[in-house]
């Protein structure tokens, strides 16, 4: 008996029972959905992850101020005031492998514009930071070298902090108080989106880092929050941790036996973190994908074992008719492997929907991966044909003179 | 000779009790032949039947059918043979329930050589038509009457163009004007060379055979 005919067949035997072929293919369907919903939304939050993980700038290294030691007493990162702009342009000069550099100075504060007001942070840097953060200005100007030198009052506005205080009014050209200072909106940046770790990175004013130190912080140090750097590739990454230090040490005059007064970070411990968490989280799918299959899968194999003992009649008019056992066997065994089959594509397509509507209600990317779908078929089919080999096997083995005189 | 049963002894092992249902049978049948076998219930005559069917296997004696000896077939043999050499005809008629008239039909020719899906479909309406039932290919079996029904089920059982009917009280489900339309169209049959072995308890059927064989506990009589 060809193949394509005994799939029809057991179309119509499944159709003969919509209602109760649909319970039975539910538990598959339901399976299939969750892991296919699931696996795409966790690689669309996954590649979400990695673009903001890249949108903190590309390939970026950060230098923080270390942490001070005086008489046993140990300080956090950032309470020694050593890091200036200077060793950023040492670094920058003398490290091959870094492009650009720009120091962090951050200021706290309110904002007002008229009747609103704001509160947020306003980070001080140089020309480089559009680059280094490879983050664009959306409308007007970035703020020039003169402007540094000077210390002018002028600054560019994150999204959030253009919305908060402009509320579709152009910021460009208007001028708003930080700290009660008056400062001229040069221009306003691109949106940025949020970090890995859910930091709204829209939420900031930009300006000058003289500007800040000197208007806003008031400081006669030189000392810097920050250096920030964009490197020519991850790949030198050993290399260029070995120069920095070096560099740094040298500068800082810090001998053999002593501590580093800063700490560089760069981004691969937070990637590192991200994919043991993905991996984590394939297991857990896997776990549950193998669980509701497996219910699945037994339903059939209930349902198919209802089904022989309803048919015996029909089986052992088959038999009579000249059906080998085999043939009932592969008539059964192809049945559940159909019931499982529709079922696993009604479940993808279930899946991709609900991803999708995950995903647009949190503005993930979605990302169904062909792989992920055939392999929910080919799982799916395989469920309906071992736990279908026992009801089929029952049926092939049927005495068909007493099936025959079955009621 | 069409059919030759030689010495068959069959019986029945039920709970501790043995029940001989077939005692030393010997028959001989002949191509084109309409054979009739009557006896009471539990005389054997299905159990008989059934081997002639190649759905049951002797416990001895030998059963030739068509020149070969049959009893020592194994499963999927037997199942071409009952594919291709028999058709079979029941009292339930055994149609598929939900099912067109036409792929009831059409069913045996599924397990036999691989015919393209046009012509199965044309050798069902041939049938039909021929049986009278040219109207209502595409009617279920609940849609049609038991006399309707049954001669589907004959049509079923023509498809494969077997040398040999065998009938199981083909009218005891039908009232006497189905039955008499029945046993009409399998004299017809008969006539056209297909051999019919028919069992059934009512003498006004049997009348329609060439030749009665009566069977009283398990042997001819």
């Amino acid at each position: 008996m060809n193949a394509m005919i005994t799939i029809k067949m057991a179309m119509c035997a499944l159709a003969r029972n919509k209602g109760r072929s649909l319970l039975t293919a539910l538990g598959i369907i339901i399976g299939i959905a969750a892991v296919i919903a699931v696996i795409a939304v966790g690689q669309g939050a996954s590649v979400n992850m990695g673009d903001q993980i890249s949108s903190m700038g590309n390939n970026l290294l950060m230098v923080f101020p270390g942490s001070q030691n005086a008489g046993g007493f140990r300080g956090g990162m950032g309470t020694q005031q050593t890091l200036t702009v200077e060793d950023g342009e040492a670094i920058l000069n003398e490290c091959r492998f870094t492009l650009a550099m720009t120091p962090l100075i951050r200021s706290g504060g309110q904002c007002i514009y008229r009747d609103k007001d704001w509160s947020t942070q306003t980070q001080g840097v140089n020309l480089q930071y559009p680059e280094v953060r490879s983050w664009k200005v959306a409308s007007g100007e970035f703020f020039t070298e003169t402007d540094i030198k000077n210390a002018a009052r002028v600054c560019l506005l994150g999204q959030t902090v253009a919305e908060a205080l402009f509320e579709g009014e152009d910021p460009v050209g208007q001028t708003i108080r930080i700290r009660n200072m008056p400062f001229r909106v040069i221009g306003v940046m691109e949106p940025k989106g949020s970090t890995a770790w859910g930091q709204d990175q829209d939420d900031t004013i930009i300006a000058p880092w003289m500007t800040v130190r000197r208007v806003l912080q008031r400081s006669k140090f030189s000392n810097v929050d920050q250096l920030l750097f964009s490197l020519s590739s991850m790949d030198n990454l050993p290399v260029v941790k070995d120069d920095v230090t070096g560099i740094l040490r040298q500068r800082h005059r810090i001998s053999e036996n002593e501590d580093d007064d800063f700490t560089i970070m760069d981004m691969t411990e937070v990637t590192k973190m991200i994919t043991q968490v993905s991996r984590l989280m394939t297991i857990l799918l896997t776990v549950i994908a193998s669980i509701s299959l497996l219910v699945g899968g037994i339903g059939i194999m209930n349902i198919m074992l209802v089904a022989v003992t309803e048919r015996t009649r029909e089986i052992g008019l088959r038999l009579a008719l000249g059906a080998r056992q085999h043939d009932i066997m592969m008539q059964f065994l192809i049945e559940s492997a159909v019931l499982s089959g529709v079922g696993g594509i009604i479940g993808i397509g279930l899946g991709i929907a609900a991803a999708n509507i995950l995903a647009s209600a949190n503005n993930w990317p979605v990302l169904i991966s062909p792989v992920a779908v055939i392999l929910a078929l080919t799982f799916s089919a395989g469920v309906g044909i071992f736990f279908g080999f026992y009801p089929a096997w029952r049926a092939a083995r049927l005495n068909p003179i007493e099936s025959l005189r079955r009621e | 000779m069409f059919i030759t049963l030689r010495n068959i002894n069959k019986v029945y092992h039920m709970e501790s009790v043995d029940v001989p249902a077939l005692r030393d049978v010997s028959v001989d049948i002949a191509a084109g032949e309409f054979v009739a076998i009557m006896g009471h219930s539990g005389s054997g005559k299905s159990t008989l039947l059934n081997l002639l069917g190649c759905l049951d296997m002797p416990d001895s004696g030998t059963y030739h059918l068509d020149g070969v000896e049959v009893s020592k077939l194994g499963s999927d043999t037997l199942a071409r043979i009952r594919n291709r050499k028999i058709g079979f005809v029941f009292q339930n008629f055994n149609l598929l329930p939900r099912t067109s008239a036409e792929e009831n039909v059409e069913l045996p020719l599924f397990y036999g050589p691989p015919l393209r899906s046009a012509e199965r479909r044309e050798r069902a309406q041939t049938l039909l038509r021929r049986l009278g039932l040219g109207e209502r290919m595409q009617h279920h079996p609940g849609q049609l009457s038991g006399g309707q029904q049954q001669r589907v089920a004959i049509a079923r059982a023509l498809v494969n163009q077997p040398p040999l009917i065998l009938a199981d009280e083909p009218t005891g489900n039908l009232d006497s004007r189905s039955a008499e339309d029945i046993m009409a169209l399998f004299r017809e049959l008969n006539r056209e060379g297909i051999t019919i072995v028919m069992v059934t308890h009512e003498p006004d059927v049997a009348q329609f055979s060439k030749r009665v064989i009566t069977m009283k506990d398990g042997a001819i009589q």
